[in-house]
């Protein structure tokens, strides 16, 4: 379905539309908040809460504005306010991360797996040392794969800006995994 | 590791959301309602809930038909989640041990308003103790409904929770229950520690309330304060009026006559 008529359902009737909109978004906003926040069940709970607050909204606004919304970017913009606020309160209160248990793509014998698996965990874990500007443009863009003006408008800043904290953050991602393996 | 290698890297950190999300999501907006399973005296139960509180329990031996007659029933769909509102999560268990919903919220709004009102009667029935139908009957203020009181227990969405088990014919015997075979009632009395057979004798030999000379007071034959009268005590009456012309009155606590 896409953005627009996925807008207009909602628009015409939220409670059969909604359903609809939570099984398309799901994976997408459950990834990109496990990589910005870091651990599964944090991530759950901020997928799960975007939703909620995404509907809660959808309930108050008129059907015209419903139909002019981006829903993808629209709940980003939701979720991305999540991300940020449990970045700001675990930064006061640090804790220890858990390491990814993802599964690995299938089909490949059991040391690419482990190869790249760890290539994966080792790249998660250097996201979390970016900055959460330049964590949430990569991880928007990169991980989730929304287009650059729906990140810009998720992270509530000028595209120009994202556009070069993305290339930064890709930079940097590059240089630490270089630094790593030697 | 170049910059194709690694946006596709990337790309490859995006995974799939867990079971849970979209049911709990769901359910959360009260666009459907949510169940899941917890055990009991009488095996595992499926208690459902909507954003009001807990809204039906059914045996858990057919989840497949729960939902559909929940859907005819509430018109809702009902999924299982693997999360609970936190004040359900606080009080369920207890609830369903305790055979009352104390704490717990019980969304009685879906029923007709006489259908509420006989189970917010039947709730306040103490554990192990059972009244008759017609009790039910004037507590509501509706002594001449009996058999509608019957039939809204019958179909009591919320078994055990709301003690419809603790309402049994004036004769004594247990009649109909909501909740899989009707052996259950009595295996429910059991548990809370109804001396079953006693009960079952006196009502056999026509005793419908029984009173302590001491006291001059008659009770509900399970009243607590009937139970604690010492044997030498102890007087059977076959009605109200029997005990009334003895000089008795009728207990607070067990209101053998609804006022």
């Amino acid at each position: 379905m896409s953005p627009d008529d996925l807008a207009a359902a909602l628009a015409q009737d939220l409670d059969t539309a909604f359903p609809d909109l939570v099984r398309t978004l799901q994976d997408g906003v459950f990834s990109g908040a496990l990589r910005m926040v870091g651990n599964r069940h944090d991530a759950e709970e901020i997928a799960q809460e975007a939703f909620l607050r995404a509907y809660r909204a959808l309930r108050q606004y008129p059907a015209t504005r419903i139909r002019e919304l981006n829903p993808g970017a629209w709940v980003w913009t939701i979720a991305v306010n999540l991300c940020r606020n449990h970045h700001r309160t675990r930064s006061r209160r640090p804790v220890t991360t858990e390491l990814s248990v993802d599964p690995a793509g299938t089909g490949r014998g059991p040391e690419t797996v482990a190869l790249d698996h760890e290539l994966g965990d080792r790249l998660a874990a250097e996201l979390r040392h970016l900055s959460f500007p330049m964590r949430s443009a990569v991880v928007l863009r990169h991980v989730v794969g929304l287009p650059i003006d729906e990140v810009a408008a998720a992270l509530d800043r000028p595209i120009g800006t994202v556009k070069a904290d993305v290339h930064r953050g890709l930079a940097r991602l590059r240089t630490r995994l270089q630094e790593v393996s030697l | 590791m170049n910059q194709d290698h690694l946006v596709a890297e990337l790309k490859r950190l995006a995974v799939k959301a867990p079971d849970g999300v979209a049911s709990n999501v769901l359910v959360g907006t009260g666009i459907v309602d949510g169940y899941v399973r917890r055990s009991s005296v009488l095996g595992d139960l499926l208690v459902a809930f909507g954003t009001n509180g807990v809204t039906a329990v059914e045996l858990a031996g057919d989840p497949g038909g729960f939902v559909a007659t929940y859907e005819q029933r509430f018109g809702k769909r009902a999924v299982p989640v693997d999360r609970v509102p936190p004040v359900i999560a606080r009080h369920l268990d207890t609830a369903i041990v305790a055979g009352r919903p104390g704490r717990l919220p019980v969304d009685l709004d879906r029923l007709t308003e006489f259908q509420a009102a006989v189970l917010r009667a039947a709730a306040t029935i103490p554990r192990g103790e059972v009244r008759p139908y017609g009790w039910v009957a004037k507590e509501i203020g509706r002594p001449g409904a009996v058999r509608a009181v019957g039939s809204a227990l019958a179909s009591n969405p919320v078994p055990v929770i709301i003690p419809c088990h603790r309402v049994v014919r004036a004769d004594g015997t247990f009649g109909d229950y909501s909740l899989g075979d009707p052996s259950n009632k009595r295996r429910l009395l059991v548990a809370e520690g109804l001396d079953v057979a006693a009960f079952e004798e006196r009502a056999a030999h026509g005793v419908r309330f029984t009173g302590s000379d001491t006291t001059g007071v008659f009770c509900h034959p399970t009243c607590r304060h009937a139970r604690r009268t010492g044997v030498g005590h102890r007087v059977e009456f076959a009605s109200e009026d029997e005990a009334r012309a003895a000089g008795y009155r009728p207990c607070k606590v067990c209101r053998p006559v609804a006022a």
